[in-house]
């Protein structure tokens, strides 16, 4: 292989990485908004994106709605089974145990994922890209327009959250919730509605990843534990809570793995991401961007 | 043997940017009481975190015995006969009362998984001699009758007996109680000042962390005042009593 | 102390010997067999879940191990199938001692997610290593295990067989829950700051437990291998580990006998509701396989936010609320008398 061939593959590669590093990315942004807020690792995260993905085909390719209408939809209607979850599951258990959590947040992945296959069927769903599904080059590399939609989507959705996070009042409570939550409701933080308020965005984030990611992968009902876990190992490399991190994370991640799948095995590819997350999680469980002493304060 | 039971020497915890114990010097002799006293946030839990491996010093050192135990782990030094009590009571509450008492006796008994799993517990010697032993410590704290009862249903006067008599089924030769008195009402103070002299006169070296004066005054042979994390007086209960910096340290200017 | 729990292993070993007498059917036995690989996996479960209070959702992979180790050692290399399951409990403690160690020095979520991980990696394994493990197509022509002569290859002297070893299991681990190491596991569950100042050497009892409820596993999946003869990663994957979970979680996490009569009860109950198919046949609605995940999790939901204890404690608790005279004491068990 000449150099300049050697280089194409590796800027393929790049950017496949980053288009898969995007949504782990966002999976990850998802767990720390609920870890933020309440200190629970919600396992249902994954199905959060497989519902997102699942509708908008259903929306776009059902009922031929508009990309940007069906995207709206789509999100609100995640949202809404975030809201449902926190308050029918998450809500009503008072001094619950971190073991007692943990399974409650499995039984509402199951419940979705058994869902997701009983309306959606077994079957991977195709949707159509949201531009044209053209491929074009950039210096020797083939690129989806999706591609771009993807990371696009995603800067735009941290420039928001961080407007979010530092410019509104609710924002603001929120992160006063995740630095110490008793004393933010001394000052007056309704903490319950923030909790709510961290389920629905955390599945508003989820839908949008399955909505972009969708076009590429072709979603299908099984995909949720594989990217909660990827999602939750990129999180905690990030640094748990830390959502700069994540994003980080998400994009190494994501490169690494794309790196791995072209150069090394593409069936062993998912298991090798994994023993990284394994690894990071047994050396350095306060992440690679996350300070120790401040991870001991953590119940864990 | 050296005179001095435990020994902390230049003892120093730093969180972060906060000194919380100070090159902190202190010795307790064997077969007394000594009592560590000083105001909120003085470091006096620290401390005991400290010698008891929950916390590892950011410098000094730790003499029992004679021999350095810095950095042990917590079971490594319970094996050296340290007991403790905590101070936000730390009982097995899904446990009967017996087997939290059981519990104690865990370095005094010696089964691993595999004889522990191949006869059933009414046919082993050292599970009857591990619950005598329990039951044994358990009258010793006026406790026999609540045996059978779960211990996260007893009252927390009885939660903190039942810890100190799990404390004791270790056969410690130093035990450190952090606030025995806290949360207790004055009829459960004075018992529980006695159940501290009575440990004493058994020969067991003992530490007291409390607030409750009288109770200090009461029963140690010494006493330490400790403030941010300095040692800034020491002697009889007489003495500390009219020390002119421990008024000021707890009184203020 | 606990002298209860022994008199429930000799009505369980009552039980175990007249069922074939009341059940000639031998398709109800071989679903009875099912759920013997499920209870004793799930004893093991419960001990680490329930009394040492540490999880895993990852079990079903020790259980698909022991199960591969039985296939590969006997098809493969034509090892007695006592030999394969021997080598597949060294190979499960072995690999419960790697992901062992660096897991238990985490908690909670972090815990879960690492043994969640660890599961789903070996799930990979056995897809992508076709060599030996024959992929998706799974190995075949598994021989059938042989007891003092008599091979096992009826679905009667199988039921007695596995039901005999989950017999076993339950004394091992009732044995064991009543123990000095019992109640240092237990003590790790009640307070781990207290189990350390009073000498439990927590990390080591944490891996010890861990190893065993992972034999337990293992066993397990020789004995299925043995059975079906043929194996497959499908019954290895994350949804049988969830699914273990919930059996545990249904029964009550805080007693062994809540393991078994969770594993017995989910283990039961596609069968239940494919009879019920049959009344509502009427208005529609047909039992499918494919409803399982949904209705597992519904269950396991329902058991978590109403009776986080477990159904055992829950109708115990109704029993003694409705009753009055009935005193059922929770942790009647341990009540040391």
């Amino acid at each position: 292989m000449d150099s300049g061939g050697g280089f194409t593959d590796l800027l393929q590669f790049i950017f496949m990485g980053l288009q898969r590093g995007s949504i782990y990315a966002l999976v990850a942004m998802g767990f720390n908004i609920i870890y933020n807020a309440t200190g629970i690792i919600n396992f249902a995260q994954g199905e959060f994106v497989v519902l997102g993905g699942l509708m908008m085909v259903t929306l776009t390719m059902g009922f031929t709605f508009s990309i940007p209408f069906a995207f709206l939809i789509t999100v609100l209607f995640v949202m809404a089974v975030g809201i449902l979850m926190e308050r029918f599951t998450i809500n009503p258990v008072k001094n619950p145990t971190v073991l007692r959590l943990i399974i409650i947040t499995i039984a509402v992945s199951i419940i979705l994922e058994g869902s997701a296959m009983i309306l959606w069927g077994k079957e991977s769903h195709y949707m159509r890209h949201f531009s044209s599904d053209e491929t074009f080059e950039i210096l020797g590399a083939t690129i989806l327009p999706q591609t771009l939609w993807i990371i696009g989507i995603l800067i735009l959705i941290v420039i928001g959250f961080m407007l979010f996070f530092n410019f509104t009042m609710t924002g603001k409570c929120m992160r006063a919730c995740a630095i110490n939550r008793d004393a933010a409701r001394l000052m007056g933080i309704n903490d319950r509605k923030m909790v709510m308020l961290s389920f629905a965005l955390s599945a508003g984030i989820g839908a949008v990843a399955g909505i972009i990611i969708t076009p590429i992968i072709q979603m299908d009902f099984g995909r949720g534990t594989m990217l909660a876990i990827k999602g939750f190992g990129t999180a905690v490399v990030g640094g748990l809570g830390n959502s700069l991190g994540g994003l980080v994370a998400g994009i190494l991640l994501g490169v690494i793995e794309a790196l791995g799948a072209g150069y090394i095995s593409s069936h062993y590819m998912d298991a090798i991401a994994l023993l990284i997350l394994l690894i990071v999680l047994f050396i350095r469980p306060s992440g690679i961007f996350g300070s120790s002493e401040a991870s001991k304060l953590k119940e864990f | 043997m050296s005179k001095n039971h435990l020994e902390l020497i230049n003892l120093r915890k730093v969180f972060g940017g906060v000194v919380a114990v100070d090159d902190l010097n202190l010795s307790v002799r064997r077969g007394t009481i000594t009592s560590i006293i000083g105001p909120n946030g003085a470091g006096k839990t620290t401390i005991f975190n400290l010698i008891t491996g929950y916390l590892k010093p950011s410098g000094g050192i730790i003499k029992y015995d004679g021999r350095a135990v810095n950095g042990k782990k917590p079971y490594r030094v319970a094996a050296l006969g340290i007991a403790r009590t905590f101070q936000n009571v730390q009982i097995f509450s899904d446990m009967t009362v017996l087997e939290n008492v059981m519990v104690g006796r865990h370095l005094r008994s010696h089964s691993g998984l595999l004889r522990s799993s191949l006869l059933p517990p009414f046919f082993r010697k050292e599970e009857k001699k591990i619950s005598c032993d329990a039951e044994k410590w358990l009258s010793f704290v006026g406790m026999a009758e609540e045996a059978g009862r779960s211990a996260g249903s007893l009252p927390l006067g009885s939660q903190r007996m039942l810890e100190t008599a799990r404390a004791l089924a270790m056969e410690p030769n130093l035990l450190l109680f952090d606030e025995p008195a806290s949360g207790l009402n004055a009829r459960e103070t004075v018992a529980m000042g006695e159940l501290i002299s009575k440990i004493k006169e058994m020969g067991i070296t003992v530490v007291l962390v409390e607030h409750d004066m009288e109770l200090v005054m009461d029963i140690s042979d010494t006493v330490s005042v400790i403030n941010f994390g300095k040692h800034i007086a020491r002697g009889t209960p007489a003495e500390v009593q009219v020390n002119p910096d421990v008024i000021t340290a707890y009184l203020g200017e | 102390m606990g002298r209860q729990d022994y008199i429930g292993l000799c009505v369980f070993f009552a039980v175990v010997l007249t069922i074939p007498f009341l059940i000639t059917n031998d398709y109800y036995i071989s679903v009875l067999v099912f759920a013997a690989f499920n209870c004793l996996a799930c004893i093991g479960l419960s001990l680490l879940l329930g009394y040492a209070g540490q999880i895993s959702i990852g079990h079903a992979a020790f259980v698909g191990v022991g199960a591969y180790a039985s296939g590969y050692l006997t098809v493969e290399m034509g090892w007695s199938p006592w030999m394969a399951m021997g080598a597949g409990v060294v190979l499960v403690v072995l690999i419960a001692l790697l992901i062992g160690v660096p897991a238990l020095r985490l908690k909670g979520h972090y815990l879960a997610m690492a043994t969640f991980g660890f599961g789903t990696i070996l799930y990979i394994v056995a897809v992508a290593a076709v060599d030996f493990t024959g992929g998706p197509a799974g190995l075949s022509d598994i021989p059938a295990i042989s007891l003092f002569g008599l091979v096992l290859d009826t679905d009667k002297r199988f039921f007695y067989f596995s039901w005999a070893i989950v017999g076993i299991g339950l004394y091992f681990g009732l044995n064991l829950i009543h123990s000095r190491v019992g109640r240092g596991l237990r003590a790790i569950h009640g307070s781990e700051d207290a189990a350390e100042s009073v000498g439990v050497d927590t990390p080591f009892y944490k891996i010890q437990i861990f190893v065993l409820s992972a034999v337990y596993s293992s066993i397990a999946g020789s004995l299925y291998a043995y059975y079906v003869n043929y194996i497959d990663p499908g019954p290895f994957s994350m949804m049988h580990s969830v699914l273990l979970l919930t059996m545990v979680a249904v029964g009550g996490m805080h007693k062994v006998w809540g393991a078994v009569i969770g594993a017995i009860l989910l283990s039961l109950l596609p069968e239940f509701l494919s009879f019920l198919t049959e009344s509502f046949q009427a208005v529609g609605l047909e039992y499918n396989e494919d409803y399982n995940t949904l209705i597992h999790g519904s269950i396991l939901l329902l058991i978590m936010l109403f009776l986080p204890e477990g159904l055992i404690d829950g109708l115990g608790r109704l029993a003694g609320g409705v009753g009055g005279m009935i005193n059922i004491k929770r942790h009647q068990d341990s009540a040391g008398t």
